[in-house]
């Protein structure tokens, strides 16, 4: 298996440049291939329909995904660390179903809320530390999360379905905040650009990418590894919570299974974005476009009369190919030379 | 049981290196520790269950385990290569549906040509896979969550959405669960429980002793060591995908008899359930470490504790997720923890002038595996 490319293994002859200028020459081609694939996609979907270029339409995309759009952003973090976190989709319905068994034994909704984000948020913690301290693969700790959290939700809820939530929670989930945004979309934008700044302009960040890169050296340099990943989890869980919260706000009742399965579409989110799946490197720019391309292209599948299941389907392919067509890419003389002179 | 009995004497052992010669390897202590579980479990059921020892329990759990340990072995093919499949649950629905339609569509069809179509569909589509993860160099998590996708997708548009019915199955597929292939002591073994035995223990079997089995290890512990070392990695990667496929589609075979009905989701979720049973069966996610008896303990242990969780009157069915969430923690921190004592014992016999206790701090998951390739620290945290 030769998937550790260039990072881990020596250099090849002729490869002057440091890895670190190869790895942001190769994301910023990757933004540069994901740019025109969006644009792509959209001009394409304009051409199938008139409404399409409408702010409302690109609103709504985003309406009916923004709990895993808001999840993807944390989710990169903790995937350029070199983690995963397979829990996030059991931990929001978790934290929904904690907000809705406060709210049904008559605890005041505003506390609900908090206890519900508390409860997300140590989820997150727990595994972080488990994952910190004893260097269990976050792959198999996540996983048991993933089955445990939902677990928990199901002792929560069983097999009920709560609803009648306050009427301000109902519009914070549905009616517009801000013009014609919901308050969720707002909050993604916010995330993006806080995120974008906390990873790629301040010192945690570098860490986030330095552990990611290799965690050994990260931690002979001085660096807490484990606070850091602790950290990210921990952010990860509440982060999940907030979107679980925000679910139950659009969806207006809460079950236990809510949200299965959706840790494999944010997951693929972020792998289109350019996120090495070994850590260390990816950017939120990259995500944020692999987002509005998955939402526009089913968007535009939708238009051309595609079933919902082969959307899915085609998604994975680009998947797939999209990290083959780099592989390729790579390989080409031409290329090379490329990388050489504008590194 | 004269072996925990020496593992005992080990531990006792414990802080004076060099007295007694350390045979007992690691994956039989973690084999054993999970049988000592599936008894203990067994016998805490016992208490609490009514006539819970009985010949139809044993038939439900023999008969419900057999798919998720084919599974089990599988996925395991493939994590010791330091690779993952988390397709198989969308194999064993194309298999298991494809196969369905043959044999409602040709009655008459033979079992032999049921499972080779059956065990054909998943060779090819994990080919597929492994062409993609080994020549394509695609990492196998994105190129195998990408076909979860595309396989599930495919099969529900070519289903479009119709059920294969067991009335319009041949009656063999259908009779094939309850067949008994023999019975010890008024428990009756199925068939499908005795073939998958078989599978395991000659799967086992050429893991440990057959050169592509060690090769497949050597891989996962240390892949570019590997690879140096002239191992031609890219088709034994692929080997193992494509035996994962086949043991999928087999599976998917049955599925296909087990259920009789098949809709378009049959085998939503399996993948996590292998990976599951094989992580509680000791086997290590980053490579190199586990074995197929073990994930197939895991199999079991996880199977029993579900099929007898519903008969305990004080746990009601919704415990059932939140209890194998925390199974699954505690075998890997078990795991874990087991792992460091033994390192350390090793690390004493092979350097006998070093304290014992001295580096239990750092977690090296590559040295795990002593037998191989040098624990490969750079790479640790590097590759799932």
């Amino acid at each position: 298996m030769e998937t550790t490319r260039e990072r881990a293994g020596p250099e090849r002859p002729g490869r002057r440049p440091r890895a670190g200028d190869i790895e942001a020459v190769r994301e910023r081609s990757w933004e540069l291939l994901l740019a025109v694939i969006l644009v792509g996609t959209i001009v394409y979907n304009a051409t199938q329909s008139p409404v399409y270029l409408d702010v409302d339409n690109f609103v709504n995309l985003f309406r009916l995904s923004i709990e895993k759009v808001i999840v993807a952003v944390a989710m990169t973090f903790v995937i350029i660390n070199g983690e995963i976190d397979l829990s996030v989709a059991s931990v929001m319905a978790f934290a929904a179903c904690v907000l809705a068994a406060a709210h049904e034994s008559g605890v005041p909704f505003g506390l609900a809320i908090v206890i519900a984000l508390a409860a997300a948020a140590s989820a997150g913690f727990v595994q972080g530390l488990v994952v910190a301290k004893t260097g269990i693969s976050s792959l198999v700790v996540t996983l048991a999360g993933l089955i445990g959290f939902r677990g928990a939700a199901r002792i929560l809820l069983e097999d009920r379905s709560i609803g009648e939530f306050p009427e301000w929670f109902g519009d914070l989930g549905r009616a517009d905040f801000l013009g014609p945004m919901p308050f969720a979309l707002v909050l993604f934008l916010v995330m993006l650009v806080v995120g974008g700044i906390v990873l790629h302009r301040t010192s945690f960040g570098r860490r986030v990418y330095v552990i990611g890169n290799n965690a050994d050296v990260a931690r002979f340099s001085g660096i807490d590894v484990a606070r850091v990943k602790l950290t990210l989890f921990t952010m990860s869980g509440l982060v999940a919570g907030v979107a679980g919260v925000l679910f139950a706000a659009r969806l207006g009742s809460v079950r236990a299974n809510i949200g299965e399965g959706f840790e494999l579409d944010i997951i693929t989110m972020v792998l289109l974005g350019g996120v090495s799946i070994f850590g260390g490197s990816g950017t939120l720019l990259g995500v944020a476009l692999a987002i509005c391309i998955v939402l526009n292209l089913r968007n535009g599948l939708g238009l051309a009369n595609v079933e919902a299941n082969t959307q899915t389907g085609v998604i994975g392919a680009l998947l797939i190919v999209s990290v083959l067509a780099q592989n390729l890419l790579d390989r080409l003389p031409l290329r090379r030379r490329e990388v050489e002179a504008e590194a | 049981m004269s072996s925990a009995v020496d593992i005992a004497r080990l531990d006792g052992a414990h802080g004076r290196p060099g007295r007694t010669a350390v045979w007992v390897r690691p994956e039989r202590v973690k084999e054993l520790s999970l049988l000592g579980v599936i008894l203990v479990a067994l016998l805490v059921f016992g208490f609490l269950v009514d006539d819970y020892f009985s010949g139809r329990f044993f038939n439900r759990v023999t008969t419900s385990v057999a798919i998720t340990a084919v599974l089990a072995v599988a996925q395991t093919l493939v994590i010791v290569t330091r690779n993952i499949d988390l397709s198989v649950g969308s194999i064993v629905g194309v298999s298991a549906y494809l196969t369905g339609q043959f044999a409602s569509s040709n009655p008459s069809v033979s079992p032999a040509v049921a499972i080779a179509i059956a065990v054909g569909l998943g060779t090819l589509l994990g080919a597929i896979n492994g062409v993609i993860v080994a020549y394509g160099r695609v990492p196998a998590i994105i190129t195998t969550l990408g076909t979860l996708a595309i396989y599930r997708s495919w099969l529900i548009s070519h289903g479009e959405g119709k059920t294969i019915t067991a009335d319009s199955l041949p009656s063999w597929v259908v009779d094939l669960p309850t067949r008994t292939a023999f019975s010890v002591g008024g428990l009756d073994i199925r068939v499908v429980f005795a073939v998958v035995v078989v599978i395991v223990v000659v799967l086992q079997v050429a893991m440990q002793r057959l050169r592509w089995g060690r090769r497949l290890y050597a891989i996962g512990s240390n892949p570019e060591a590997a690879a140096q070392a002239g191992l031609p990695t890219r088709r034994l990667v692929l080997g193992a995908f494509v035996a994962c496929g086949a043991l999928s589609g087999f599976a998917g075979f049955l599925f296909l008899s087990r259920f009789g009905n098949i809709t378009v989701v049959a085998g939503q979720g399996l993948e996590l359930d292998s990976v599951a049973a094989a992580v509680v069966g000791g086997v290590s996610v980053l490579g190199g470490s586990g074995t197929l008896v073990g994930a197939f303990l895991g199999a079991v242990l996880i199977d029993v504790l579900d099929q007898s969780l519903v008969r305990v009157p004080q746990v009601s069915e919704f415990w059932r997720n939140a209890i194998l969430g925390a199974l699954i923690l505690a075998a890997v921190i078990a795991d874990v923890v087991i792992g460091r004592r033994f390192r350390r014992r090793w690390s004493a016999e092979a350097r006998p002038h070093t304290k014992v206790d001295g580096s239990a701090g750092d977690e090296s998951e590559a040295a795990r595996v002593p037998a191989l390739t040098a624990p490969e620290q750079a790479g640790r945290t590097g590759d799932r």
